[in-house]
């Protein structure tokens, strides 16, 4: 899979928040295999509070993909993103223009109005916004080459609320890579959106906040491929009714 | 002079951003910066005034989903 002209082989893409411990993000990042990593930007102190959670980051040799998590209007997430490339020397920028407190649904307005000013300016751009098949097309307008919609809200651990949706994307979309951020809670939502035929699954607290972060790091991947090679593998059509699967032919008269 | 750092005010000497870093103590960290709410790029640090009454926020690598 590429993303913006970079190969990626593990199509998980994977969070650092919210780990029990410094050893736990480091081994869950290792028991995923995951190449990519997602962080945020926020107040330093002069003690260097961030120095050792980026010298962690360093050694796994993950690519960064730094978000806008918590921006919730168009300069905020514009300027932030200018601060994470300088910071990171990276384009990449994932777009977060939150558009309510508590649903921390995206604001679309505002995220196809920050892709623009960004992308015009050299970023690429990983925005996370909703299934509306609208919104993605004027997103790929603003020159993203991504889209990542939700599967549920950030954090709720609910799974796919609407499959229809992401079906309704994949076809509508064949050729953009797909990232289904946010929502996944167990291995079989993350399986269940690779099967749907989206290209890759983001998420955090499903393993972050799991009793064993890193087996739960190592499940979700073993999900991830296993709906990839099921959707590759092209799965039968659901029927109304029961087809025996044994045949009839030959059966004996024994009644 | 007075300026904001990231909203807490302190008491400054310096007149460039670069050098108002080192005294404020983001010396052994990288840090990403913002003044009044605008971008200031690394390289440009050297090269941008710090003035009472000024905003400055200093950012630094942080976990994130």
């Amino acid at each position: 899979m590429k993303l913006y002209n970079t190969e990626i082989s593990v199509r998980l893409l994977l969070g650092t928040a919210q780990y029990p411990s410094p050893t736990s993000l480091t081994e869950a990042i290792q028991a995923s295999e995951c190449e990519v990593v997602t962080v945020s930007l926020r107040r330093e102190t002069a003690q260097g509070s961030g120095a050792g959670f980026w010298k962690i980051l360093r050694r796994t040799d993950c690519r960064i993909l730094p978000n806008t998590a918590g921006c919730h209007s168009v300069s905020e997430a514009v300027t932030t993103a200018q601060m994470a490339r300088d910071l990171f020397d990276t384009n990449w920028i994932k777009l977060e223009v939150i558009g309510h407190a508590d649903t921390l649904q995206p604001d679309v307005f505002g995220l196809v109005e920050a892709a623009r000013i960004l992308c015009a300016d050299g970023f690429e751009v990983f925005p996370y916004t909703t299934a509306d098949l609208i919104v993605g097309e004027r997103l790929l307008e603003a020159g993203c080459e991504v889209l990542m919609p939700w599967g549920a809200p950030i954090g709720s651990g609910q799974g796919l609320r609407d499959p229809d949706a992401l079906r309704a994307m994949r076809a509508h979309f064949p050729d953009t890579p797909l990232i289904v951020d946010a929502g996944i809670g167990r291995p079989s939502d993350a399986c269940q959106a690779m099967e749907l035929g989206v290209d890759a699954v983001l998420l955090n607290t499903a393993v972050a906040k799991a009793g064993d972060p890193v087996g739960m790091a190592r499940a979700m991947t073993q999900a991830i491929r296993a709906g990839r090679a099921g959707y590759l593998a092209d799965p039968m059509e659901p029927r109304d009714m029961a087809v025996p699967s044994t045949p009839l032919l030959g059966m004996a008269e024994l009644g | 002079m007075k300026i904001s750092v990231n909203a807490k005010q302190r008491e400054i000497t310096s007149d460039t951003l670069s050098a108002a870093l080192v005294e404020l103590g983001f010396t052994e960290v990288a840090v990403a910066t913002a003044l009044n709410g605008s971008f200031v790029p690394r390289r440009d640090r050297d090269r941008t005034p710090v003035q009472d009454g000024d905003n400055l926020e200093v950012l630094a690598p942080m976990k994130g989903g």
